[in-house]
Parts: structure tokens; sequence; C-alpha cells
């Protein structure tokens, strides 16, 4: 279990986090939702002890999280959203690496390179240099580099940022099948299709601050699962209702262009930060 | 000690894929000066006895393992901490950074020992005069080790490339040309002689020079040496600790 305690980071005056509190359970998908700024890299960063929290205490499964605290650290797998893999060094050797550097056994590490090149689909490329890779490929090396230890907590920073939509799918695939087997996943995107498709959970940031968690349902419930959508005078309007009957009793006054559908991840968002997150 | 193999092993990969550039890049400096110092210009020359070649071989030894250790890991690391952001991968392991810092710094402290092995036997090819024993392998070794460790505490600390750039020409080019690596500091006047004394190659030089020549060796210069390193290590493991 990841737990927030009332973290926040400070970056000179400016307030990256701010008193952001989340209990993540075992298995659960969390997504962590927020445009560009929004503090999410910087949540994870401060999760995987690579810069501290200015205030505030954060555990994985009870071990208090700080550079220097070793245990924890072979719990979590961090997928970064910079392709931070040896660009020289072949995908198997970057794999080799991280096993040894998780005090992996020889045999361990031969057993897990072998099911996880084949999970990720990467047998062919094996012995291909890190920095020959296509974008797609290099995603998918950075997910079975932070597989090879088996952690029971994997972290995710965009990890589709700059992907087409095919490897998109594709990784989308493989993080979900890593979840149905029981790990436990942090996600950060700006993708709302991505949260939506892929988390159980999801924690809207806006400067630093959670607004809002809940299952995409919970979040669209609670600001009205109907939307209008009403463009007039240069400008998009969204006006929530609790069901059908309502947006059309609305709807059937009004003289300006309209749609009715089903609320979306990004009205949601729209509804509660009043930012349209962009799409990278 | 799994932490210090793992990051030897990184290093021994990149040593491998990358061993004839290193040699050749580490050699050409070294072997210009031994040329055009040594055989070319010092042909005439005499220093209290010695041959000048015998006399700047030590010299250019203590300078190809500064130059080659302190290269070995300051470039790399930097890059790794602000442009790859492979340095990330470490940090987030569970391995220790004393583990981290030991294993970089042993690794570049090794590529200077090949680079200084490589040299002196083209010298000795050459027919420069130079008396090995383990003691002046050892006083090379310990040379390699203290500029290694220097440049992981610049690498952490410097903010860019240029910073680095930088380092290289205000502290490191100065001391090719003043730590006595062509001639005796003696002869140079007494306050400036009191500032060359107290750089870190000084002593390697001095040192190594006493030994390849079969004369005493002085504690000033490794006690000097072991100071320096242990002031680098310390305050190379404190930036670790800050580095994010």
């Amino acid at each position: 279990m990841i737990i927030l305690d009332r973290v926040t980071k400070l970056h000179g005056d400016k307030v990256a986090v701010d008193h952001l509190s989340l209990h993540i359970k075992p298995g659960e998908f969390f997504g962590l939702l927020g445009p560009n700024g929004a503090g999410k890299t910087t949540t994870l960063r401060m999760i995987t002890a690579l810069t501290p929290p200015s205030v505030g205490q954060i555990t994985i499964n009870g071990h208090p999280v700080s550079r220097n605290n070793t245990v924890f650290k072979g719990q979590i797998g961090l997928v970064p959203q910079h392709v931070n893999l040896e660009p020289e060094l072949t995908v198997e050797e970057n794999l080799r690496l991280h096993g040894m550097l998780y005090n992996m056994k020889r045999d361990e590490i031969n057993r897990r390179l072998a099911e996880l090149l084949e999970f990720t689909e990467l047998t062919a490329e094996r012995h291909a240099l890190a920095n020959t890779l296509s974008g797609g490929m290099k995603r998918k090396v950075l997910i079975a580099r932070a597989l090879m230890h088996n952690p029971s907590l994997l972290l995710l920073d965009e990890p589709t940022v700059g992907l087409d939509v095919f490897s998109r799918r594709r990784v989308w695939d493989l993080i979900k099948s890593l979840n149905t087997r029981g790990i436990t996943i942090l996600l950060t995107t700006h993708y709302l299709e991505e949260a939506e498709h892929l988390c159980s959970r999801i924690g809207l940031l806006k400067k630093g601050r959670l607004i809002m968690t809940g299952s995409v349902e919970q979040l669209r419930n609670m600001v009205g699962p109907v939307v209008v959508e009403v463009f007039a005078r240069d400008r998009t309007r969204l006006y929530f209702f609790r069901d059908q009957a309502g947006a059309l009793d609305f709807a059937s006054g009004l003289t300006e262009e309209f749609t009715i559908r089903q609320t979306s991840l990004e009205d949601v968002f729209v509804k509660m930060t009043g930012e349209r997150v962009e799409n990278h | 000690m799994n932490g210090i193999l793992a990051v030897l092993w990184r290093e021994y990969l990149y040593f491998k894929k990358r061993i004839w550039s290193i040699t050749g890049s580490s050699l050409v400096a070294p072997l210009l000066y031994l040329t055009a110092f040594g055989w070319g210009l010092g042909r005439a020359v005499n220093m209290a006895g010695v041959a000048y070649i015998d006399f700047i071989v030590p010299g250019i030894l203590a300078l190809s393992t500064m130059n080659a250790s302190f290269n070995a890991v300051s470039t790399p690391l930097s890059i790794a901490r602000l442009y790859d952001k492979t340095l990330e991968e470490y940090l987030v392991s569970p391995i220790t950074l004393y583990s981290f810092a030991a294993g970089k710094i042993l690794a570049g402290a090794l590529r200077g020992m090949y680079v200084g092995l490589l040299l002196l036997a083209v010298a000795f090819v050459l027919g420069a005069n130079c008396k090995l024993s383990g003691l002046f392998l050892l006083l090379a070794f310990l040379n390699c080790l203290v500029f290694a460790s220097l440049g992981y505490l610049v690498a952490l600390k410097i903010q860019s490339h240029p910073d680095m750039t930088r380092f290289n020409s205000f502290v490191i080019t100065p001391m090719i040309f003043l730590c006595g690596t062509f001639f005796a500091p003696e002869h140079t006047p007494a306050p400036l002689q009191l500032l060359i004394k107290a750089l870190p190659l000084t002593p390697a030089s001095q040192g190594l020079r006493s030994l390849a020549l079969g004369q005493e060796l002085s504690w000033y210069a490794p006690a000097l040496q072991l100071l320096y390193l242990v002031v680098f290590i310390v305050w190379g493991l404190r930036a670790s600790h800050k580095v994010e």
C-alpha cells in the first residue's frame, strides 16, 4: 500500500505539490491525471525518493520512503517519462544490469530476461543497442526493465507519451495485463482516454492539489452523467445533468447549436478545474 | 558489494565497446608531450644529471592518469545526471550510494591505470629509463583514485556541460603544465611554489619521479594525495545524497 500523508513539495517559492494525501491499495490501478505542471511527475519522484518532500511523509508497504532506505526500493518498479536506458548497451545488457542492481542471481536474471523479452515481444531485438530502437520499443524495454525484479508496485510516468496510436494500444495492453496479474499500478498521464481506459480509480491534480478522486463512473456522477455542450459566440459551454430527461428539457429552450452526450472524463476535468486538458 | 559489481560491469561493457577510441584518445596528448618535449626539445636538455626524457616520463604518467581517470568519471556521469537521466536508474535501485560511488571511482581509476600502463610500455619501447616498483604502481593508482573521485564530485556539482568545460580549462589544464610535469616546482618563485605544491597533481608527479629515478619517496606525496582522496570522496558522497 502507498500512503502519502499531507505531502508538499516546494521548488523555491513555487508549490509543486500541495498537501497531497493519498492511499493506494494493493492490486489497485490508480491514475494521477492532470495537465502539464500539475505535479504528477514530482509526486512520482517523491514516491521513488528521487526528490524528498518538503513536508509530509510517504510510506510504501509500511516502509518510509527515503533515499537511504533500500528496502522499499526493491518493491517498486519505475517506468520514467524520459527514456533513460543506457544508450550504448543492448536491450539484454540493460535488463541484465537492472537485475544486478537489484541483487538478482544469475539464473534468476536469465529466466526473467527470457520471460520479459517474450512478454514485451522484444526477443528479436535482444541484441539491438537501446539507441537504435523505435520510440515504442524503447517504452517496452523500460517496462520490461521495471519488471525484471518482480516489483509489487509499478510506477508509470506518462508511459505512452510520444507514441503512435498502435504502439500506445500495445503498451496499454501490456500494462493492463500486469494489473490483472496482481501488480499495483500508479500511472500518471495527461491523456484522458488513457486514464479512462486503464485506471480503476483516478485522482485529478490541479496546481499540485488533489481536487477529486474516484472511479471514472464516480467522477462522472459527481458532476452529472449527461452533458449538454452548447456552442455559442465562439465558445463551448458545458451544462451537466443527472439524466437524459433533464438535459432534453434544458436543450429544448436553446437556440444555439448543441450536443447531448454522456459526460466524459475530459468534461469532468474541465468542470472541476476550469482548464481543458491538452493532448500532445 | 553487489552494487559495486553491477556498476563495474556496466563500466566494463562500455570500455569493451569503446576500447579503441578510449585507447587512442587517451594516448594522443601524452604521446605528443613525450615526442615534443622529451625526444624533440628535450634531447639536448639535462635536469640535474638526468636525461630530460627520463625526467618527464613520470610527470607525463601522472598527468595522463589524472586526465584518464577524471574524464572516465566526470563527463559520462554528468551526462547521465543532466541529459540521459540514466543516473536515476541507480538512484531508484536498492544499491547504496556508497556502492555506486565506489563502483564509479574504482572504474575510473582502473581506466587511468590502463592508460598509464600503456604509456609506460610505449616510453620503455622508445628508450626511456624508469625504475618500476610496486610502490611506483601503487602511487600511480592512488593518483588515479584521487582524480576519479574528483571527477565524481565535479559531475554531481556542475549544472551544465559548459560548467565541465570551464572546470577543465581553469583547474585541470593548468595542473598539466604547473604541477611539476615538465619542470621541477623548485625552479618557480616561492609563493607560486607553495601553490603548486598544494595542488593534487604535484605530489603524484614528484613522488613518481622520485621512485622512477631511484630516489627516496617523501612522505608528503602519498600523505597529500590521501588527504585529497578523503576530501573528494566525503564531499562527493555528500553531493550524492543531495542530487535530484
